[in-house]
């Protein structure tokens, strides 16, 4: 849900990372952070337990600037990816804007990705709200691993629709800000 | 495409309606400062003491904590918990739900008492409550700035600018 903020001259929008556990959401998040300037981006907040998994959710703000006179912001989210954490992952897709669903490559993790797709559908339909009309957009994680799903393989199990995807490998930052890039301009272009 | 979920639009007029609240409620409870965040964990404004803090991770995680909360409330058969109070030993937080899309945040010390704000909590969020149900009755204006294609192009520009050689 963006908010339009005449009085203060901003535009807030909510980007969700979405995926199975150790996709690489939070890898996303922290690739962002280290190479956006300090002056276009807060603080990376991260509720996660002692072994750095995700607890709650990770939080990073990143300003576009004055666009017609209006400073917009991107509100970037991640979730938790493990199955037990649905009741956080569903609080955090509330009034969303635009999701990138990050799936990891991996052979073995195929039907954890399509799980988590389905877990997607069904957690933002019970906000009332259907994948298909908002802004989303898909990144195939991890390419450069040895034991990895065909791309063919990946589009046909998880992008019927043909939203627009990304391959990229998070860690070394292949593939972050063109993923970025595409769910911000969709999210903008939602707007009018 | 249609929006994830509808946008809302604060204008000048409801921001003076609501800072004038605000300003009446801070005098009356002797609060340090309060801020409003929306549901999806967006500032929309603050009042009295500017706080220090990154008003943007605060305004996230007040909304997450809202929300889990709202969770926890179900699960033990309540439809909500319509305010939270978090007591720290100098500093405490007392939040309040206002028209199930906005939450106040009442940042106070020991210039006053739990029991105060609590008091004082009633009437500013009734008064917030109409005025918010207003703005999100209201349909975006056709005027809105950012329904010009001329936004989008230019945001498009500046995500290219700013993204692109990442």
């Amino acid at each position: 849900m963006s908010l339009i903020n005449y009085s203060s001259r901003e535009i807030s929008c909510k980007i969700v990372y979405y995926g199975p556990g150790l996709c690489g959401k939070t890898t996303n998040l922290e690739y962002i952070y280290d190479k956006v300037s300090p002056s276009t981006r807060g603080k990376l907040i991260s509720l996660a337990t002692q072994t750095d998994r995700t607890l709650f959710f990770d939080f990073l703000p990143v300003d576009l600037g004055a666009i017609r006179g209006f400073k917009t912001r991107f509100q970037l989210y991640t979730v938790p990816g493990q199955v037990y954490y649905n009741a956080s992952r569903k609080l955090i897709l509330r009034n969303v804007d635009g999701v990138v669903f990050v799936a990891d490559s991996q052979v073995e993790r195929l039907d954890a990705n399509i799980e988590s797709m389905h877990n997607l559908y069904e957690n933002l339909a019970e906000y009332g709200v259907d994948l298909r009309e908002i802004p989303f957009v898909i990144q195939y994680n991890k390419r450069d691993l040895p034991n990895i799903s065909s791309l063919e393989e990946l589009q046909g199990q998880l992008n019927p629709n043909g939203v627009q995807h990304f391959e990229a490998v998070a860690t070394r930052g292949i593939g972050v800000f063109d993923t970025l890039a595409a769910v911000s301009k969709l999210v903008i272009r939602s707007l009018s | 495409m249609a929006a994830g979920a509808s946008s809302w639009a604060l204008e000048e007029r409801d921001h003076a309606r609501i800072e004038r609240s605000l300003q009446s409620f801070l005098y009356d409870s002797n609060a340090r400062c309060v801020l409003l965040v929306d549901r999806a964990g967006q500032l929309v404004t603050t009042a009295g003491e500017r706080p220090d803090f990154d008003q943007a991770a605060f305004a996230s995680l007040a909304a997450a904590d809202f929300a889990a909360n709202d969770q926890l409330a179900s699960m033990i058969g309540e439809k909500e918990f319509s305010s939270l109070f978090h007591q720290g030993e100098r500093e405490s937080m007392y939040l309040a739900d206002i028209a199930r899309r906005v939450i106040l945040v009442v940042l106070f010390d020991n210039r006053t008492t739990v029991g105060m704000i609590r008091i004082k909590v009633k009437g500013v969020v009734r008064e917030l409550t109409e005025v918010f149900h207003e703005i999100f009755s209201r349909a975006p204006s056709a005027s809105s700035p950012v329904l010009e294609a001329a936004f989008a192009d230019e945001a498009e520009d500046e995500i290219d600018r700013l993204f692109g050689d990442m």
